[in-house]
């Protein structure tokens, strides 16, 4: 019991922080451009099908890894080019829209390219095996990934409040058009910020590929749960976003990983192992009730 | 109720006539296949209704619609897995369940606006879908077949395809009547200049959260009697009903038919459906067409096809330079 405490606790704090990484360019882009961007989720998985892919061919994760993060910031670049700088001006109903309609898009591009089956992503091999952590094992890869989120985090931290880029993505969040007054050029700020959220959202991917299924429609869920972090947190505040995911990836991973076994010492076993997951997975939106009924501009309110 | 009559085009009406006697044409035609195609047509024409009403009336951009779609479905599976044969108390039942859903859900988003607004219809559905899934009892992921289709009694026969087709077209034509009355009602007046000018309709003393919540109750009733509906239709219901990728489908219908057209979520659906038919008969992959053709109507005709085909007015376009936004 204790053991599986100790993995629960740090899968959900590894889980946390990537969810972090998919929600902070996810409220980054609400908050500076005012811009819903559903397809954000599509990058996830796009990001997480190069890295496959270039890995596949290369045999080496890292090579995935390094090459699928450029390709994907072109990929943006060039669907911001052809595509949603000129939904910006538009409501959020076209927004909407727009965007859904690039899932559905992406979603069988990936299956036309790659083919339906599921692509394989292996770790790399020197973090396959477990380590010993305060003498239990835990894996190497999962420590990874929560270590390199951590240094991402921080360097979006340094970003956006000791740089000048980070100085206009803060003023665009709060007053874009004084942003504007002020002579900084907002095109170029836009695709700078949208460059770099979907860099996030496909890092996401591909450190969360080899343990999740690199298959099409893998972002839509992960969506839904930026939503809830970006809701909780509010639209546009980054450490709201930081706060969100912690609560999230806590909330959902010790949901569903310790509530049947929970449930187990009031219900029958069968009674738990089938009520035990729903409840765990509907948690995280009880959560967003919650936090919305005393705080319905989320916790962090970015414009007041 | 005369004065609505009289303002009625003689174009729907031929629709109708037409689409009464449709059965008989398929039979002579050796079509009949079409018919359960049509009649899903009819129901997700219902569901889009019930859409476009939230959402080019009441201004309401709900990501969550098909929550009370898959509720009725499942208070109508699950009336009949105990034995329920009665259909129209099955449907008060399917409309009380998703009142109440719509209730909650109204109440709890309404608090917010915006892009808040769709993001949280979309999440509260999410929480719906997860408690379907969890319903192990009722079949959980793998969804619940039905047995058999309740009846109406009346000498009626709708077990037949033929006569549910029938059934569904008077569901169809009655949620259109009413529709037509509750927008030129007072209620529906209100609804909509609270949708053009929220602070200047509360300003002359109407309460715009209860009249918003209202509406949304009642396209929830609607959603939910469609998804009944369905539930007849296909005898199965699953969680796929209500998962969040079908709310955004009816959100495509509804864009694509024309938000705030009256006839726009009856198009819509009848577009939608068969493009998916003829599409997915040819090609393997057939979202990334609707993603395509979505994308291009989107961008180049924001308004939809009834704008396109100029089909009367559109409430949006009373409010030509008005702020946008949910």
């Amino acid at each position: 019991m204790g053991n599986l405490i100790f993995e629960q606790v740090l899968n959900s704090l590894q889980f946390g922080i990537m969810l972090f990484l998919i929600a902070s360019g996810l409220t980054l882009i609400f908050g500076v451009m005012n811009f819903i961007n559903l397809a954000h989720g599509s990058f996830f998985m796009i990001g997480a099908y190069l890295a496959a892919w270039i890995a596949g061919l290369s045999g080496s994760f890292w090579l995935g890894l390094l090459g699928a993060l450029p390709l994907t910031a072109l990929l943006g670049f060039l669907l911001e080019w052809l595509v949603l700088r000129r939904l910006y001006q538009k409501d959020h109903m076209v927004q909407v829209l727009a965007t859904f309609a690039l899932i559905l898009i992406c979603n069988d591009a990936v299956r036309m390219i790659w083919g339906p089956q599921p692509l394989p992503l292996n770790m790399p091999s020197a973090f396959s095996g477990p380590v010993l952590l305060f003498g239990l094992p835990y894996s190497s890869f999962r420590l990874l990934v929560m270590a390199l989120g951590i240094v991402v985090a921080l360097a979006l931290y340094f970003l956006i409040n000791r740089t000048r880029m980070g100085m206009w993505v803060r003023a665009g969040a709060n007053n874009l058009e004084m942003v504007g007054a002020m002579g900084i050029n907002i095109r170029l700020l836009f695709r700078l910020v949208f460059s770099l959220g979907l860099m996030l959202a496909a890092l996401a991917g591909i450190m969360l590929g080899p343990m999740v299924a690199v298959q099409a429609g893998m972002g839509d869920d992960v969506l839904i749960l930026a939503f809830v972090v970006v809701v909780i947190g509010g639209i546009g505040s980054v450490p709201g976003a930081a706060v969100g995911a912690l609560v999230v990836g806590v909330v959902d991973t010790l949901g569903r990983g310790l509530l049947p076994t929970l449930l187990s010492l009031f219900l029958s076993a069968d009674a738990a192992a089938s009520v035990g997951p729903a409840i765990g997975s509907m948690m995280i939106y009880l959560v967003m009730i919650a936090v919305l009924f005393w705080r319905p501009s989320g916790l962090f309110p970015a414009r007041s | 109720m005369q004065a609505l009559l009289s303002k009625i085009s003689p174009a729907p009406l031929l629709l109708l006539l037409l689409l009464i006697a449709m059965p008989w044409l398929a039979q002579a035609s050796g079509m009949e296949y079409y018919i359960g195609v049509l009649t899903r047509m009819l129901i997700f024409a219902m569901l889009a209704s019930s859409l476009n009403f939230l959402l080019g009336y009441g201004g309401m951009v709900s990501f969550g619609h098909a929550v009370f779609f898959g509720i009725g479905a499942y208070v109508t599976a699950i009336a009949v897995f105990h034995g329920l044969t009665n259909a129209w108390l099955v449907w008060l039942l399917a409309a009380a369940a998703s009142a109440l859903a719509g209730l909650i859900i109204g109440a709890i988003a309404l608090r917010t606006r915006a892009v808040y607004f769709i993001m949280i219809t979309m999440a509260l559905a999410q929480l719906f879908y997860y408690f379907f899934v969890g319903l192990r009892y009722y079949g959980g992921d793998d969804g619940l077949q039905m047995a058999q289709r309740p009846g109406i009694g009346f000498g009626l026969d709708i077990r037949g395809d033929n006569g549910f087709y029938w059934l569904v077209l008077s569901w169809l034509t009655a949620t259109l009547l009413l529709l037509a009355l509750l927008l030129r009602s007072r209620f529906g007046l209100a609804l909509n200049a609270i949708r053009q000018n929220e602070r200047r309709a509360e300003a002359v003393g109407y309460p715009s959260l209860r009249y918003k919540l209202a509406a949304f109750v009642m396209a929830a009733i609607i959603a939910g009697l469609a998804g009944s509906l369905i539930g007849m239709h296909n005898l199965f219901v699953s969680p796929k009903l209500l998962h969040w990728s079908q709310s955004g489908m009816l959100l495509v219908m509804v864009a694509l038919g024309g938000v705030g057209y009256f006839y726009g979520g009856v198009l819509g659906a009848a577009v939608f459906l068969a493009l998916e038919e003829v599409l997915s008969s040819h090609v393997e992959y057939w979202q990334i067409y609707v993603g395509v053709v979505l994308l291009a109507v989107v961008m180049l005709a924001p308004r939809g096809i009834s704008s396109l085909l100029r089909m009367g007015k559109s409430s949006q376009s009373l409010e030509q330079g008005e702020s946008h936004g949910a």
